[in-house]
């Protein structure tokens, strides 16, 4: 007898791909002037910014390199920058 | 001091939408205000297609998606399932579906579970267009944006009608909550999610997102230009009650709907073709009747 | 406890036993019956479910894949346009392996608009990954109903059947009908438990976008899982006759086929008429049989080739044609006897369109033609007058 295995996935496994790799630039936290308002955190379309205490990061492995991070931050402190590979 | 947050969000990243996506945006800022104890549908569309390429999933919560036209019928059978299941407390229903799959095929589903009463709250992702098959254009498309059905050429100014007013057609069917929103002013829409989630029986929420794919937008001005949507009038942000207008985002500073308009190579032709003024001038007129119909200034 | 009711009224009984606990439906004639009186059963209590109210057919299917996804036993019915409405949808159901039950009251589909009897409807939608039982009379609906739960809901089949009986001709019927105690029924069929449904204990992703990579074998499974249901389908069948002393499901149903020079297929109450004739045939030392399809899908090739291996003429009389060929069911008891020794003659006649009936001398010399020479896709009964005078 063949199993009944419905075409299922289990939450959250979009984790297993890396979006990063479609990136072209990416975002520098300059660490600089933030002043924890935590914009960045909120406007990442892929949710992929992280951190507190004006401490902030992209995790580069889903980063897609969209710069609305940059474009949002109101005190400048991110910045794109061309990556090399 | 704060503990790091390294919460990751009910809409896990590796999904393949575009970078910059509104709708991304939107969907995750919805399911984290809603989330976790709910139970998530969805019809064809980008947000199915760039979220469940098989096996991977993003979503993190019970999740279907069956076809395009029947996201709110769906949900429906899931709350009445619940219920008859004594399982009404497990979790509140959702149901999602684009701006196509909202206004135009799926309206008739959409009518049945409002007029039921089922509680679901309906989130439309308003990117005016089915951006999933190429930028063809919706009921949702503004007047005279240009998409691949509604193109603008030698004797055409692009799509020839304007939104259908959807929020007033789900307010019609008095239900109790209605509201507008965009992924423009995050805090604003999960403010909305919340409440309707609070609030029983069915709610719709429509939810402007902007694609830089389909608009012809740099992908880093996606909040900028969902901004100024509303800024200028054109897109307004507000909530009805039991048919009633509620509460209305004001506009903190007019902008006529030129500075909108040539931040997106959908409207490209209102600025190159010869009568391009008195076009854009009727769009404003569309702007300014807003302003006067919600009240926004 | 045996009591004589209409077709609608054995139907609605039968589902009331089976507790389903979603049930949605959209009207349309000749169904109506079916859900008036589970509306009724649900208004006096007698039956706990939330009937649903919807705005179409693909409404209705749409909230019963939305209950059946989060693991409820559910119900729906319809017939004729109302099927095709539901089309994408009974797709989709299938394929997503819930174990949805309808009931269709078969019925000429359009244009022209007619509300009466043919087998058009299920007979377009054979492809769909559903099972399909066929039933004769209102006593095999009924029993065929409680069956379609315990075959669907097996968690190694997984699949959504349905149950067709004539419209009109068994809807608004009454004969007598052996119900079953709502304790016996408990027996029989045991509370729904999905494998795979939509909760937060374990929150599973459903109908995701499957690439060429994947997608033949979520198709190679669904065949798989079709053919290997023929097994559970007669089982099921066996297991209610032992509890209920009837048997009224399985494959197929062999009637005086032994010995038999001559069979006659077919589907639905026609197959009644046929008998008749059959035994008239037998009266006169004629060896002649019928062969009842009570399962088109999943097709049981191999129970109809055992069962007419050694019959010379067949003679298939359905309600339906694929325009432009012959009647499916031709089609397939033809591909029945492919590479065999032994080939019978298969012919094959459209009879009873749109609700016209046939009689029982018609039924006669449609037989005896037959074994005389090979026939396809006649058309049983023509008016010529309405033609133009003769054949097309």
């Amino acid at each position: 007898m063949a199993k009944p295995e419905g075409v299922v996935a289990k939450p959250g496994s979009s984790k297993e791909y890396k979006t990063g790799s479609w990136r072209t630039e990416k975002p520098v936290f300059k660490q600089d002037k933030c002043t924890d308002c935590r914009i960045c955190v909120m406007v990442c379309p892929d949710g992929v910014i992280f951190g507190s205490d004006k401490k902030y990061y992209a995790d580069l492995d889903y980063c897609k390199g969209c710069g609305i991070c940059v474009e949002e931050c109101p005190v400048d402190d991110i910045e794109m920058v061309v990556e090399v590979r | 001091m704060k503990k790091p947050e390294i919460t990751e969000s009910l809409l896990a990243p590796g999904h393949k939408a575009c970078a910059g996506c509104g709708e991304a945006l939107a969907a995750r800022i919805i399911m984290d205000a809603a989330g976790p104890d709910i139970i998530v549908t969805a019809a064809t569309g980008c947000l199915e297609v760039f979220s469940t390429l098989y096996p991977q999933s993003a979503w993190k919560m019970p999740w279907i998606h069956s076809l395009f036209e029947n996201s709110s019928a769906v949900a429906a059978g899931i709350e009445v399932a619940l219920k008859a299941l004594g399982r009404e407390n497990e979790a509140k229903v959702i149901a999602q579906g684009g701006d196509g799959a909202t206004a135009d095929i799926g309206v008739g589903c959409l009518s049945g579970m409002f007029e039921r009463g089922h509680d679901v709250l309906y989130i439309c992702y308003d990117n005016e267009a089915y951006m999933n098959t190429g930028i063809q254009r919706s009921g949702l498309t503004p007047f005279e944006a240009s998409t691949t059905t509604s193109p603008s050429g030698e004797i055409s100014w692009g799509n020839k009608t304007d939104k259908k007013p959807m929020p007033e057609i789900a307010a019609a069917h008095k239900i109790p909550y209605v509201a507008t929103a965009t992924v423009g002013y995050i805090k604003d829409l999960e403010k909305k999610v919340k409440k309707a989630l609070s609030i029983k029986g069915p709610k719709y929420l429509q939810v402007h997102c902007p694609c830089p794919l389909g608009w012809a937008h740099d992908p880093s001005l996606t909040i900028k230009v969902a901004k100024m949507a509303v800024q200028t009038g054109l897109i307004p942000i507000f909530e009805m009650e039991n048919e009633k207008i509620t509460s209305v985002r004001k506009i903190a500073k007019k902008q006529p709907v030129e500075e909108y308009l040539k931040l997106q190579a959908r409207f490209r032709h209102l600025f190159k073709k010869i009568g391009g003024e008195e076009e854009i001038k009727r769009i404003q007129q569309i702007a300014d009747n807003n302003i006067k119909k919600y009240g926004l200034m | 406890m045996k009591k004589i009711i209409e077709g609608s009224m054995a139907v609605a009984e039968a589902i009331r036993v089976c507790r389903p606990h979603v049930i949605s439906a959209y009207p349309i004639t000749p169904q109506t019956h079916i859900v008036e009186n589970l509306s009724q059963f649900v208004a006096d209590g007698k039956l706990k479910s939330e009937f649903v109210n919807v705005e179409s057919e693909f409404g209705a299917a749409s909230v019963v894949l939305g209950a059946s996804a989060t693991g409820a036993r559910t119900f729906s019915c319809t017939t004729s346009q109302g099927l095709l409405l539901m089309l994408e949808v009974l797709y989709n159901i299938a394929g997503l392996r819930f174990p949805v039950v309808i009931v269709v009251a078969n019925r000429a589909v359009s244009a022209p608009i007619n509300i009466w009897c043919d087998h058009q409807d299920a007979v377009t939608a054979r492809d769909t990954g559903w099972i399909q039982l066929w039933a004769e009379d209102n006593q095999e609906v009924y029993d065929m109903c409680l069956q379609a739960y315990r075959i669907g809901e097996n968690p190694e089949v997984s699949l959504p059947v349905m149950v067709n009986f004539d419209g009109f001709i068994l809807t608004h019927a009454f004969e007598p009908v052996e119900l079953i105690e709502q304790k016996d029924a408990d027996k029989f069929l045991p509370p729904y438990k999905p494998v795979q449904y939509l909760t937060t204990k374990n929150p599973l992703t459903f109908g995701l976008l499957v690439d060429p990579e994947y997608y033949t074998e979520t198709r190679y499974r669904l065949q798989k899982a079709m053919e290997d249901s023929k097994k559970v389908i007669e089982d099921v069948a066996f297991e209610f006759k032992k509890k209920f002393g009837r048997y009224s499901g399985g494959l197929v149903e062999k009637y005086r086929l032994d010995d038999a020079e001559t069979a006659v297929i077919s589907m639905g109450s026609v197959t009644g008429t046929i008998k008749d004739v059959v035994d008239n045939f037998r009266d006169e030392g004629k060896n002649v049989g019928v062969l009842k399809i009570r399962t088109l899908r999943p097709f049981p090739k191999e129970a109809i080739y055992s069962a007419l291996k050694d019959v010379k003429n067949i003679i298939v009389m359905e309600k339906s044609i694929s325009l432009g060929l012959e009647g499916v069911l031709s089609t397939e008891i033809k591909g029945c006897f492919y590479g065999k020794e032994n080939q019978p003659k298969i012919s094959g006649f459209i009879v009873g369109l749109g609700g016209r009936d046939i009689s029982k001398d018609s039924v006669r010399k449609t037989i005896l033609k037959a074994e005389k020479e090979l026939v396809e896709a006649e058309f049983v009964d023509l008016k010529y007058e309405l033609i133009g005078g003769k054949l097309l």
